[in-house]
């Protein structure tokens, strides 16, 4: 796998609009879109894989790092999928383990560490509630290699949403100690969840190929999904102020190079292995 | 154990799993949650995630009564020097045979 091991390190090539905003030139837009979805999912699963032998009880644990596991698998899929869809012969391996932090296209919310049990918990569900109706609203798309991988991965979250759900009432409904962290978890992560319902000229350019999702429908679906949960959980729903983004630009936290450094360390030392 | 120690919060369930509809439901062991819903998604992922199962009981393990071993004679034995007790006299139709 010699390609394999070329680093990546290409920042999103730039120009100039009629209006002087700096955006990307977008040679593969299917590609981009597909290394979104896979990187969000990659990202999130190692963060929860660090858990793994640190959950609260034994039975926590596992259920921790079964969702890590289902989300990697996920991940494996879209970069096979993107790989294929490039052209250049990048498998998910290479795509995972030999890009650059600025080639990483996941949304920021998931890339931040893992604070507490509530953090955890609370980032989960709100990108669990994002993510199940993206892949309802993916699994009608015309792309039938995309269509099959939403449906197939649907399920799987479904059942990730049914956990960090119920996780977050017993929190925000337990003590005052879990009620006062699981609030303040929300707060520190609203100002995250806007990056995940942007809408940009990758998503309007997939959508001429027959992935067609209704961002504005996403959100006010997410947002009552969201609501309801923390209504049963006595959790205050935070107002939207000013989102913090650039994810989906390669413009990352401080947080990614550090996580990527431990994700990509064992790949990158013995290139080419299997096992 | 104290009232406020992991079994009071964490109660251990214990996990009852169907191989087929229309199976009986067979003992898979136990797990800890905090309560009923938990205890069912504690279960999934550990006894019936690789398709051990398609339905699953959790059962607060306080709720089940047990023999106990030293009950086990009075229980168990079978009486078999009472051969009288036992309907082994019988020739059964050859339909039920099998049993």
């Amino acid at each position: 796998m010699s390609d394999d091991t070329v680093v990546s390190n290409d920042a999103t090539p730039t120009v100039f609009n009629p209006a002087g905003v700096r955006v990307p030139i977008i040679q593969n837009p299917l590609f981009e879109y597909l290394l979104r979805l896979g990187d969000d999912r990659l990202i999130l699963g190692h963060r929860m894989s660090e858990w793994c032998g640190h959950g609260p009880i034994l039975e926590e644990d596992i259920a921790l790092s079964n969702i890590a596991l289902d989300l990697i698998g996920h991940a494996s899929s879209m970069l096979a999928l993107a790989g294929t869809v490039e052209g250049q012969g990048r498998t998910e391996d290479a795509l995972a383990y030999f890009r650059e932090g600025v080639a990483f296209r996941n949304a920021l919310i998931v890339e931040l560490p893992n604070g507490d049990f509530a953090f955890t918990m609370m980032r989960q569900f709100l990108f669990d509630a994002y993510s199940v109706l993206l892949w309802d609203a993916l699994s009608q798309a015309a792309d039938a290699r995309v269509a099959a991988l939403a449906a197939k991965s649907l399920k799987e979250d479904k059942y990730h949403l049914r956990h960090s759900s119920e996780w977050v009432v017993r929190l925000g409904d337990g003590t005052d100690e879990s009620h006062g962290r699981a609030q303040q978890a929300l707060d520190a992560l609203w100002r995250y969840t806007g990056e995940l319902f942007d809408r940009d000229g990758v998503d309007d350019a997939v959508a001429v190929q027959g992935i067609v999702v209704d961002h504005a429908a996403l959100y006010a679906r997410w947002q009552g999904i969201v609501a309801d949960v923390l209504r049963r959980a006595t959790l205050v729903m935070p107002t939207d102020g000013a989102m913090r983004r650039g994810g989906r630009a390669g413009r990352h936290t401080e947080h990614l190079g550090h996580l990527l450094s431990v994700m990509q360390i064992v790949a990158r030392s013995h290139p080419g292995a299997a096992w | 154990m104290a009232d406020t120690g992991l079994e009071a919060s964490w109660p251990l369930w214990e996990v009852f799993t169907q191989g087929a509809h229309g199976e009986p439901f067979a003992h898979a062991g136990s797990v800890h949650a905090t309560d009923a819903e938990l205890a069912l998604q504690n279960a999934r992922d550990v006894y019936a995630r690789r398709g051990e199962a398609v339905n699953l009981w959790v059962v607060p393990a306080t709720a089940i009564t047990a023999s106990a071993p030293s009950d086990a004679g009075p229980f168990f034995d079978p009486g078999n020097d009472k051969a009288y007790r036992h309907p082994q006299f019988y020739v059964a139709p050859r339909g039920v045979r099998i049993f």
